[in-house]
């Protein structure tokens, strides 16, 4: 018989610890959706959309219910739309946006990512039309998430790209003011775009993918957390030890639900993202992980440190449980989604400055900040471009979600409700950085040896 | 097909009786019980085996929280592999 108290552990887990797989991801190619003619394509990426994730929020449903293990969210990423768009000339993009929203409408998902471009090497045809369409496409359609590469280690940084983002990132807030600036939070601008992340809004279904594939992001801060609290008085190699120990059995529980997705769905596997997610809900949180460590405030000298181990840590736990990792698995640190990250920023002892420190050894970057909303576009590509060196040098994914919110000044908050969270508009350095970012250009790809 | 039916609450009368008559009714048989009481906490974990059950898996997960509700107790009613999975290598 299984040991009565593994079962009660995992029950813990679950009921008071908050663990739960955070997403069940479809990634479905649209490459067989292209045609010149806009209506046409459009009906396409509908009916494959419906037809491919018809079942999937009732499959995430019955294995949740069967296996007691809470699925929070079912969701769909797409070939980048650019890509299929490209075929239709001189013609709004958005249209495809209206369609994934009402795909994602009928199957039932909580969001559809996918309305990206990859562009950091250079432009595409139709690509600039493409981003500049992007605030429109966010501000009329619900479920919608964009995202755009504007960098890699391979390559270096399209500064074109950079300087439309921060703009595209502005404006996407201003249609959207009367609504939170909600635009704004379900785009991501990334360096070294993974393609086959499960997480919004930075999901995608990369070229390189199968027709169709399943992608599990599972969870488990507060599950890290609680075993910390237990561990007591003990070195770092031991909290380390621990971190891995309880990654390896979170991932083990995605990967059985991945692995039922898969025959349920009839769709092959694709990766466990094994990152540790939070939720404003009070236990779940990144931050009061590193606080458990021993730091006074997530935001504290240490801060850094403490989450290159965790990031490591999870990483390494979790690489034995599963058959393929990726996507963009670590620790996540978005501060609206984060009780700790919103009481450290709401404190002060958390700012935008040690956060970017904190993004060079993340799974990820900044994400879901809010800034003040007279920022200008010059600064958000600023910040930006920041990134995007931190990820092209580091050979890593790095992001950037900031939400400007519209006519509010730092000491204001803003409230975006369920996961998106809430949180305190954080100071940016106004110094302009204008003329560097309308210089242009690229920035070249980094020397990958020597490396002192 | 087993299950794990986990019951964690107050002790009182008449616990193991519920959850094994709902058993009973629904054909499934019960492999091996263990409880154990912690002060006034009571926890008894039981395997089931479901083969000859005559309800889906969704019926029996509703009717044990329903049992759960009305004791003040929690039920939980779990998939086996979630455990072997997650415990052993």
């Amino acid at each position: 018989m299984i040991n009565s108290r593994d079962i009660l552990e995992t029950i813990n887990m679950i009921e008071n610890e908050d663990l739960d797989i955070r997403t069940i991801t479809m990634g479905i190619s649209l490459f067989d959706c292209m045609d010149p003619d806009i209506h046409k394509a459009c009906d396409k990426v509908y009916d494959k959309i419906c037809r491919y994730a018809g079942n999937l929020v009732k499959t995430g449903e019955d294995i949740s219910k069967e296996y007691g293990i809470p699925i929070i969210n079912k969701r769909i990423s797409v070939t980048p739309m650019a890509l299929v768009a490209a075929a239709c000339k001189g013609e709004s993009p958005v249209a495809f946006a209206k369609a994934l929203d009402r795909a994602a409408n009928t199957t039932g998902v909580n969001f559809i990512g996918g309305y990206s471009a990859l562009v950091h090497k250079g432009f595409g045809p139709g690509d600039i039309a493409f981003l500049d369409s992007i605030p429109e496409a966010l501000a009329e359609t619900n479920l919608v998430c964009s995202s755009v590469n504007i960098g890699s280690t391979k390559v270096g940084i399209n500064m074109d790209a950079v300087r439309k983002m921060g703009e595209v990132v502005r404006k996407s807030a201003e249609l959207t003011a009367d609504r939170e600036c909600i635009g704004a939070a379900k785009l991501v601008v990334f360096c070294n775009a993974p393609e086959d992340n499960p997480f919004m809004a930075g999901a995608f279904h990369g070229p390189g993918e199968p027709d169709s594939v399943i992608n599990v992001g599972v969870s488990g801060p507060g599950v890290v957390r609680a075993a910390l609290a237990k561990a007591g008085d003990c070195d770092i190699t031991a909290i380390a030890d621990l971190i891995k120990k309880t990654a390896f059995k979170i991932t083990r529980m995605g990967q059985l639900v991945a692995q039922e997705a898969c025959r349920r769905l009839d769709t092959p596997f694709g990766i466990i993202d094994l990152s540790l997610a939070p939720t404003p809900a009070v236990g779940d949180s990144v931050a009061y992980i590193l606080e458990e460590m021993g730091l006074e405030s997530c935001g504290a000298h240490g801060t850094t440190a403490a989450l290159a181990m965790l990031n490591d840590a999870v990483k390494k736990g979790g690489v034995m449980a599963s058959s393929h990792v990726g996507g963009l698995s670590g620790a996540f640190i978005p501060v609206s989604e984060d009780a700790g990250m919103i009481k450290a920023a709401r404190s002060g002892a958390l700012t935008l400055n040690k956060l970017e420190a904190m993004t060079a050894v993340c799974s990820v970057g900044l994400d879901m900040i809010v800034i003040p909303g007279d920022t200008s576009a010059e600064i958000i590509s600023g910040i930006i471009a920041d990134e995007a060196a931190i990820g092209m040098v580091n050979s890593k994914t790095t992001a950037v979600r900031v939400i400007p919110a519209i006519g509010k000044k730092p000491g204001e908050e803003i409230d975006f409700g369920g996961l998106l969270g809430y949180g305190p508009i954080m100071e940016v350095n106004p110094n302009s950085p204008a003329k560097f970012i309308h210089r242009g250009g690229r920035i070249p790809a980094p020397l990958q040896s020597l490396k002192n | 097909m087993r299950a794990v039916i986990a019951v964690i609450g107050k002790d009182m009368v008449g616990i193991l009786a519920n959850v094994s008559q709902k058993c009973a009714e629904y054909g499934i048989n019960v492999t091996e019980v263990t409880q154990s009481i912690l002060q006034d906490m009571f926890a008894m974990i039981m395997m089931v085996d479901l083969s000859k059950s005559t309800v889906p898996f969704a019926t029996l997960v509703d009717s044990m929280e329903k049992i759960g509700e009305e004791m003040g107790l929690k039920i939980y009613v779990m998939h086996e592999d979630i455990f072997n999975s997650m415990h052993r290598i």
